[in-house]
């Protein structure tokens, strides 16, 4: 039950304020943390409380959100008790004082003992003994960390040693972490065997768009609030990116702006915005758009699945024939155009075949976006990317054939465009060079090939976030207990007779051995040797940069559960153990590659690798500039943060980049935007196959309640209550055809596993066509998925189709979920 | 029973939009701390406040009232079939806060989509599962003002209120 239900604690004037990003999504919206004593309470008088507002009276709407997710009571390792409130920052230009309903739960997710988060943290490193887990210190730990990575290193190579590793922002990611791990595994151990957390390989989710030229993240949400029409490309942004959605689109799309456009492009006409949506479902983010802007001003494209390579050809060879591209800026600033051009050719009546989208549309969509305004001017259409394109029908092909759209029709480097993804996580990459090439190594399947002795799951869960995932588990617990089975007969060992033990199990027996660094024991971590415990935002100091690439300190408030620390220190306990065992070996070559890990705080972290690359070879998005953010500077910007590429320090204030490429200087060695040949090429032939045998497509993402593999959210009421099990959206027909009906327990099964799902009666769903919940807990969509990948080994998740069988009704989901629909008209 | 009261009674029946009349002026107020609960309890210390008669309820129209003051406007729907937490003989009848959780816009009832909606931030509450979020920005359910039927004069009464008001520090000002 929750502690504060209808009452909750104000802070007192006093209280400590500090910032903090959301943890979670792209957004990276801005909140102050507010800890007072639990023994103290703020009056509700304005001048009694920190907020400064008057409780005495009844708030008017829209005057804050303070809601009983946004409190919690702590106590530090002092013992002291604290209560914390979490709430949206006014002045933060990100969210505008929203909140979105993951954010706005921070505060509950913050580790108290005696809650649900609280019981579940893990709180000390933990081993299992072959049949049970047993608490240990970090010492230990450590010993059994670097000693067997010691041996197989030695004895085997670097390619032995895989990882399963985060490359992100937010909690779980962010400038220090990503630093750490990447010199500790890049620079130290020297494997390239590495796995990002929701792929199989080592690589990026946006290579085309940055061989082209154009990195991912090149405007900024003020853009969205200004552009002519919003280009959406397998997005569903109110849910997924949502204050992004209602503090940036939702003011132009409601005709709020226009004032403000005449403003910023004189003699340019300016109206309402228009939005386009791509999406074979229509979306809950359709609905509301229909909403706010009128029907007559929203297009949403329906298209068949896995077509969008051929919508974009389409539309290019359209606008080309139209004469709506922008040949001045094609000649002075690109190349490659004629070349694609020739390549990506593609008629309307065959976009339109192939898509499912009637050629009036297709003819419609190239109007609003490219068809010169009556001022003359080109419009300004913003692109704006995300999962039914990043995890689509060959990623790297279909962000080919937009981001060459988005450049012949000049939609970069100028203010109201862009060609941009929406993004999942907050960013916050910087790391030494990847050691291997590309296409990296496929990780996953390398395991279940039997390969790999040791994996080091870092803050991700493939048991719930990979494709080919029913298999993959499959493999992984079978090599683990042979693991088992070897330690527990190690009884009375010494560490290194356990080493031993442990050494033969994976080199002669097939065995893995897997050490999990998280938050929780997750279902990865189950199946583990060696658990150690993480922070998360607020139990460190923690750089991250959202979706417009702005900077921001979430600063520490509070002590992390027992002995948990943050994962870059971590890291550095695992190079300085590695040092230690190798200068003892009298193996100074050795030594000396987990050398500079001396460090006692995130911010030495911080110092070591994003302010340093302008003098070592780094990849960070911080780029040369970034030694010129500090702490402090960043502390004393607050919220707002800089956006990178920071261009200087200047009275006092960190001075940012809005825009990229506004100098139409690409990322590439001639400094020209490249257009790439991306023809439509169809089906993968395992996707064709199972589509033809097959009844439904599978399509799945994310919902607003439940924020990636629901790693907090399964343990808090408000979010496993309202789904229990992941949910599958499917059409009242096909439904009855099936003999379905709301809550039911379905089993979604094909050629690759089996999963299962709540069922959940949506009338906009097309026939033959099922949405479901990606990556939760309960119902793991990946188990159905096929193990294909693009090039660079990015995976297809949108690509499985699969049956569905009614196993039977759960009276509990029908009485306590809600099956009311979830579109808003 | 406790004498009721009519003085919030509030019936705004059929137009949904009408609870965007309400007033949320501010009203002065001599209290200023935290109030006090009263000695050996831990709840605060709701009125109870005549709703409606059951009679007067049609399925599926909303009255609309206040509670527990004049500054937090609420409404009774019946829904003509059981629902979590309803009451009367049917177990049918169910109230609610209607300021959305997240930021205090008033919710309007959609008589065909059986739900709340708010039209800021496009959130939606289910009223026949104690206001679960359906989808939306807010990090609470609705909160759900507490009913007692009396069956000897027919009337649904108010008792206390499940969830914290938007705008509040605690439920009773």
């Amino acid at each position: 039950m929750k502690q504060f239900k209808d009452r909750i604690p104000l802070p007192p004037a006093d209280a400590q304020k500090t910032n903090m990003a959301c943890h979670f999504c792209i957004v990276g919206c801005g909140y102050h943390v507010y800890k007072w004593p639990a023994n103290q309470e703020g009056g509700r008088d304005a001048n009694q409380n920190a907020l400064g507002l008057d409780f005495t009276q009844q708030l008017p709407p829209m005057q804050l959100t303070m809601t009983p997710a946004m409190v919690n009571q702590i106590q530090d390792h002092d013992g002291r008790e604290y209560n914390i409130m979490i709430v949206p920052d006014k002045k933060c230009s990100v969210n505008k004082g929203l909140s979105s309903t993951r954010g706005g739960q921070m505060a509950s997710v913050m580790y108290s003992e005696g809650t649900p988060i609280g019981e579940r943290r893990l709180k000390y490193p933990m081993v299992y003994s072959g049949d049970d887990w047993a608490e240990t210190n970090w010492e230990h730990a450590m010993a059994l960390y670097a000693g067997l990575t010691q041996r197989i290193l030695d004895n085997e190579g670097p390619d032995q040693l895989f990882f399963n590793l985060f490359d992100h922002g937010g909690a779980g990611g962010g400038f220090e972490n990503t630093w750490a791990t990447g010199k500790l595994i890049f620079d130290g151990i020297q494997s390239k065997m590495v796995r990002i957390h929701n792929r199989p390989a080592y690589n990026s989710e946006c290579h085309a768009s940055r061989d082209m030229g154009i990195g991912e993240l090149n405007n900024s949400y003020e853009d969205a609030e200004v552009a002519d029409v919003i280009f959406s490309i397998g997005g569903n942004s109110y849910e997924t990116q949502s204050n992004w959605f209602l503090a940036h689109w939702e003011p132009n799309l409601r005709g709020s702006n226009v004032a403000k456009k005449r403003e910023w492009f004189p003699n340019e006409t300016v109206g309402k915005g228009k939005v386009i949506l791509v999406d074979p479902r229509r979306t809950p983010t359709v609905a509301i758009c229909e909403t706010i802007a009128g029907k007559e001003n929203v297009l949403h494209l329906a298209i068949q699945p896995g077509t969008d390579t051929a919508l974009f050809n389409g539309l290019l060879t359209y606008v080309v024939d139209q004469g709506w591209h922008d040949e001045a800026f094609i000649t002075e600033h690109t190349n490659g155009f004629e070349e694609m051009l020739t390549a990506n050719r593609m008629e309307l009546d065959e976009c339109s075949r192939i898509t499912g989208v009637s050629r009036a549309d297709i003819i419609k969509t190239a109007e609003w976006a490219y068809k010169p305004k009556a001022s003359g001017h080109a419009p300004r259409t913003m692109h704006a990317y995300e999962k039914g394109v990043i995890w689509g029908n060959d990623n790297y092909r279909i962000q080919s054939a937009i981001v060459n759209l988005a450049v012949a029709t000049h939609n970069v480097g100028q203010r109201g465009t862009g060609v941009v993804r929406m993004g999942g996580h907050q960013e916050g990459y910087v790391r030494p060079p990847y050691p291997g090439g590309r296409p990296a190594p496929y990780i996953d399947q390398e395991l279940i090939n039997g390969n790999g002795m040791m994996l080091t799951v870092w803050a991700c869960n493939a048991f719930q976030t990979t494709i080919n995932a029913e298999t993959y588990r499959q493999v992984i617990k079978r090599r683990a207990a042979i693991v088992n089975q070897a330690m527990a007969e190690a009884r009375g060992g010494s560490i290194d007779e356990l080493i031993d033990i442990i050494y033969d199990a994976v080199k002669n027996k097939g065995g893995l051995f897997i050490v999990d660094i998280d938050l929780y024991r997750t279902k990865f971590a189950e199946y583990s040797h060696l658990v150690l415990p993480a922070t998360h935002p607020g139990e460190m100091n923690l750089t991250s940069m959202n979706g417009e690439r702005r900077l921001r300190l979430s600063e520490r408030f509070m002590d992390p559960p027992g002995i948990a620390k943050p994962d870059c220190l971590i890291a550095a306990n695992m190079a300085n153990a590695l040092k230690q065992r190798y200068e003892s070996a009298g193996d100074v070559t050795m030594a000396e590659r987990f050398a500079g890990f001396n460090w006692t705080t995130e911010e030495d972290a911080f110092n070591d690798g994003f302010r340093m690359a302008h003098e070592k070879e780094i990849d960070s998005q911080g780029g040369p500039t970034g030694h010129l953010a500090t702490y402090e500077r960043l502390r004393m910007a607050g919220n707002n943060g800089v956006q990178l590429p920071i261009k200087e320090y200047r009275d006092g204030k960190l001075i940012g980049t809005e825009m990229l490429y506004t100098d139409y200087d690409f990322d590439t060695d001639d400094g020209k935007a490249h257009f790439q040949p991306s023809p439509w090429n169809g089906f993968p032939e395992v996707v064709q196959q199972q589509k033809e045998t097959y009844d439904f497509w599978i399509n799945n993402g994310r919902t607003n309640h439940i924020w990636q593999s629901a790693y907090h959210d399964q343990h808090l009421a408000f979010r496993k209550g309202r789904y229990p099990m992941a949910q599958i959206e499917i059409h009242p027909l096909d439904a009855q055809d099936i003999g379905i009906a709301n809550g039911d327990i379905v089993e979604v099964y094909n050629d690759y596993g089996a999963t299962t799902a709540m069922a959940y009666l949506e009338p906009d769903l097309k026939r033959g066509q099922v949405f479901m919940m990606f990556g939760y807990p309960n119902g793991v969509q990946g188990d159905v998925i096929s193990e294909w990948t693009d090039r660079n080994h990015i995976p297809y998740y949108k690509g499985t189709w699969a049956n569905l069988r009614r196993i039977g009704a759960n009276p509990a989901y029908l009485r306590d979920v809600s099956f009311k629909r979830r579109r808003f008209s | 029973m406790t004498q009721l009261s009519r003085r919030n009674f509030l019936k705004l029946t059929g137009s949904s939009a009408a609870v965007g009349t309400l007033s949320l002026a501010p009203i002065a107020h001599a209290q200023q701390g935290i109030p006090p609960l009263p000695p050996g309890s831990t709840t605060l210390p709701y009125p109870r406040e005549l709703v409606t008669k059951l009679s007067e309820l049609a399925i599926n129209q909303p009255i609309y009232f206040s509670y527990p003051d004049d500054r937090s406007p609420c409404v009774v729907i019946r829904r003509g079939r059981e629902v979590k937490g309803g009451v009367g003989p049917e177990k049918d009848v169910v109230a609610y806060s209607t300021q959305c959780t997240h930021m205090g816009c008033p919710v309007t009832y959609d008589q065909e989509a059986e739900a709340f909606k708010c039209p800021c931030h496009y959130s939606i509450f289910d009223p026949d599962n104690t206001g679960q979020m359906v989808i939306g920005q807010a990090t609470e359910n609705l909160p759900r003002v507490i009913l007692e039927y009396d069956d000897t004069e027919d009337a649904l009464v108010a008792v206390s209120i499940d969830g914290l008001i938007y705008g509040r520090q605690a439920n009773i000002i």
